[in-house]
């Protein structure tokens, strides 16, 4: 490139308070091969970058060098006003001399010649410089939500209402996930399957959505546009396509197992719906406590049915399918607390979990929505420990953003239910979201008792008469600093929300990251939030970070949205700057083969050399680093090019 | 006058470069001496990158890349990691000092890590004195 003209923005005062930009100009007037330099106020505005085209077509300019704020910024922008003028968005460089000199720097001298340091290595690198070719792919207009929880089925009913495919795949029997487990919602009391329920059914009924129950997802192959996707479908041993869920096979049933759906509360037949409003309403067998599998011999669910449905001899299926982009909603899992041996979970019977309690006020549970306790008896006092396993450096340090307030919701049913007394033992009441304090403010009425302290433990050693059959509660009320010994009947624990078990596995299957908590990680907090590292991998719900049902049905249909910004395209545009093989260089040795964490590398056994799937490199440069003969050529940062930027840096 | 160090920052597009610009929005101060150059990844990083900064008159190199476990390519920091502590090595056998040549580990969010580092290693260059080694006399080197 010999034609080079370097435009230099002030940024109002923002660069130019610290970086004299006269000064500036004229040194980059004077470099080799730079035939225009000037300054103006705001160079991304639209008269800047008029001025732009303007030079790069008066001028015949074939590379531009904008010195501004940071590439992450503005160099999009960029790329598309020298594209606007005719020239090649690879022969823009960005040269960030506000985030590197002018905001970091005070002396003015010193930020100057360091701006001045930076243009001189963009002009060396920019007359080398090559112009690339954008690629386009073909998309696959379908997409794949993975978990049918709240977030996965709002995701799907949302890109479904555009018109696109759906592949909604479940890894248990039935979608709803946690929010079918519970009775109310915060703060608005609504009653939870009322609202959830409705979107079930409409996910079953939705031409453009496949349901794909009692599936994972094994492998991911392949990239944006163009996902290539295994999913397992587990054996049932009912053939979904011959049953009319008439259950009668279930009332038949002499089989039982633990509820799931009930957390092992209540009991279900071996071959069962999770509950009675799932979806699907047709039944799985529970291989573990099924009296046939077991024993070898019953078969009454065969006898009883009418559509010859059952199939003992079902095995696991695998389906590929391909999708355009994919939406990981695989939801949170609820902290066991039984290591945290001081709370007596699992060792006295009236120490509850959250979801059981859940489950205690539905209607539809174990006990029909009576408060009653393992022994048949109400409560007549019960205490609610906060943040047990969250905000606890031993445990999660972060806060699980929920518990507060289904805390609160409890403390009402229980309340509305009982003529118990309830106790809330908490660190901080945190009810930040839209009603939430309003919320708090009601409960504050209702004559609940608030302790500000966490429980340090739970015991059953009694020092009065008083405390006699009771569970005890000790807590040091912070705000009296007193020690207190609460006897109650029922003690509530608010387990953290945790990354699901599995989320480390599944997060390698899509080749996305985790945090430090085990949550995926999404792009950028604050700008990005929906995205992964992985192009056309979104997050919705609790995988990303715990999260309450309001923040996961916006974050869901946003990540509809994500996913329709590709598949809505029939092309996508590719990376450009990616690597090439040079043959007659390339030794063979397969370095690169190994090194690529995309498989873009692969070894052609009949010319001995790699070649390059051009659409599968991120261009990260790796495999050209990690070449030992040089062959392979990192577009747009080629060593010429690299190298060529370090002597321009060095030079002043 | 006083000996002002120059110094070559290599930054990976993702983290390093990303928290520079983040010491940069929240007006943390640090030297000027590094000047900074953008890789997609630390792991484009070719070792001769490294000697041909020294032969170019920089006092001191400094590469940033993404945390352990945090790499925008997954692996990418891993290779850098190895080959760059190799190269490290090797610049020690050359002769030079190796506190010349630092690699660091920055997240995207940490702006106050990438200017303590720039800080310190400046501090550290200028302590040292110009780097005469490997640097080439402009006219004798063509």
């Amino acid at each position: 490139m010999s034609r080079i003209g370097v435009f230099v923005c002030h940024c109002g005062m923002n660069i130019a308070k610290t970086v004299r930009i006269d000064d500036v100009v004229e040194f980059a007037g004077e470099l080799p091969g730079v035939v225009v330099a000037e300054g103006y106020k705001f160079m991304c505005s639209t008269p800047g970058q008029e001025l732009i085209q303007e030079k790069i077509k008066e001028c015949n300019l074939d590379g531009v060098i904008v010195a501004a704020c940071s590439p992450l910024m503005h160099e999009k922008t960029f790329r598309k006003v020298a594209e606007g003028a005719g020239l090649n968005q690879y022969l823009l460089t960005i040269v960030n001399i506000r985030e590197q000199c002018s905001w970091v720097i005070e002396d003015e001298d010193e930020a100057t010649s360091k701006a001045k340091a930076l243009i001189n290595g963009a002009v060396y690198r920019t007359h080398l410089l090559a112009p690339l070719e954008s690629r386009f792919i073909d998309v696959n207009p379908e997409a794949m939500v993975v978990g049918g929880g709240i977030a996965g089925i709002q995701a799907a009913l949302e890109l479904a209402a555009t018109g696109k495919k759906v592949y909604l795949v479940e890894k248990s029997p039935t979608i709803g996930g946690h929010m079918a487990q519970f009775d109310k919602t915060f703060p608005t009391l609504d009653c939870s399957a009322c609202i959830l329920t409705p979107k079930m059914d409409a996910v079953l009924q939705n031409p453009n959505i496949d349901l794909m129950t009692s599936c994972e997802v094994t492998e991911v192959k392949g990239f944006v546009g163009n996902f290539d996707v295994t999913v397992k479908q587990k054996a049932r041993y009912v053939d979904h396509d011959k049953c009319n869920g008439c259950l009668s096979c279930m009332e038949k049933c002499p089989g039982r197992g633990l509820s799931e759906f009930d957390e092992g509360l209540d009991k279900r037949k071996s071959i069962y719906i999770p509950f009675p409003q799932a979806v699907p309403q047709k039944p799985v067998i529970d291989r573990e406590t099924c009296i046939y599998f077991k024993k070898g011999k019953c078969r009454v669910c065969e006898q009883v049915c009418e559509q010859d449905a059952i199939d003992f001899e079902q095995e696991d299926t695998y389906r590929d399918i391909t999708v355009g982009a994919i939406i990981a909603a695989t939801g949170y899992g609820l902290m066991d607390t039984t290591p945290l041996v001081q709370y007596g979970y699992g060792k006295y019977p009236g120490v509850y979990n959250a979801l059981e309690v859940e489950r205690l006020f539905n209607s539809t549970g174990p006990t029909e929505g009576k408060v009653v306790m393992k022994d048949g008896k109400e409560p007549e006092s019960i205490a609610i420990l906060h943040c047990i396993g969250s905000r606890d450096t031993n445990y999660h340090e972060y806060c699980s953003r929920v518990c507060c307030m289904y805390a609160l919701k409890f403390a009402h049913l229980f309340k509305e239910k009982t003529s118990a007394d309830v106790y809330q033992l908490y660190i901080d009441m945190r009810c930040f979201g839209k009603g939430y304090e309003e919320f708090y403010n009601r409960l504050l009425e209702e004559n609940v008792k608030f302790v500000r302290g966490k429980a340090a433990r739970v015991t059953d050693v009694t020092v009065s008469p008083d405390e006699e059959g009771k569970l005890i509660v000790e807590v040091e009320d912070t705000l009296s600093s007193q020690f207190m010994r609460l006897p109650v009947d029922m003690v509530v624990l608010s387990p953290a929300m945790e990354a699901q078990a599995d989320a480390g596995e599944v997060a390698r299957t899509f080749n996305i990251g985790v945090d430090k908590d085990n949550f995926f990680r999404e792009k950028h907090p604050k700008l990005d939030p929906l995205s992964t590292t992985t192009d056309g991998v979104f997050l919705a719900g609790a995988c990303q970070g715990p999260k309450d049902i309001p923040d996961t049905v916006a974050q869901a249909i946003g990540a509809a949205a994500e996913a329709l910004t590709i598949v809505g395209k029939e092309q996508l545009e590719l990376e450009a700057a990616t690597v090439y093989v040079d043959p007659y260089v390339c030794c063979g040795c397969q370095n690169c083969v190994r090194v690529c964490t995309y498989s873009a590398p692969s070894f052609d056994v009949e010319k001995n050399v790699s070649e390059i799937n051009e659409a599968l490199c991120k261009g990260c440069g790796l495999c050209a680093a990690s070449c030992p003969t040089g062959a392979i050529i990192a577009r747009h940062f080629t060593n010429d090019q690299f190298i060529g930027e370090m002597e321009g840096l060095m030079e002043f | 006058m006083e000996f002002e160090p120059k110094i070559l920052g290599i930054a990976c597009n993702w983290c390093t470069y990303t928290g520079a610009d983040l010491a940069g929005t929240t007006r943390v101060q640090y030297p000027h001496n590094v000047r900074v150059a953008r890789v997609m990844c630390s792991s484009r990083v070719n070792p001769a990158f490294i000697f041909r900064a020294f032969q170019l008159g920089s006092d001191g190199v400094l590469i940033g890349g993404c945390e352990p476990g945090d790499c925008h390519y997954s692996t990418g920091n891993y290779y850098a990691r190895r080959r760059l502590a190799i190269t490290k090595k090797i610049l020690e056998f050359a002769g030079l000092e190796p506190e010349r040549f630092r690699v660091e580990w920055i997240s995207a969010s940490d702006g106050i890590k990438f200017a303590e580092v720039v800080k310190e290693f400046t501090e550290e260059i200028r302590a040292l004195g110009p780097q005469t080694k490997f640097k080439v006399k402009k006219d004798i080197e063509t």
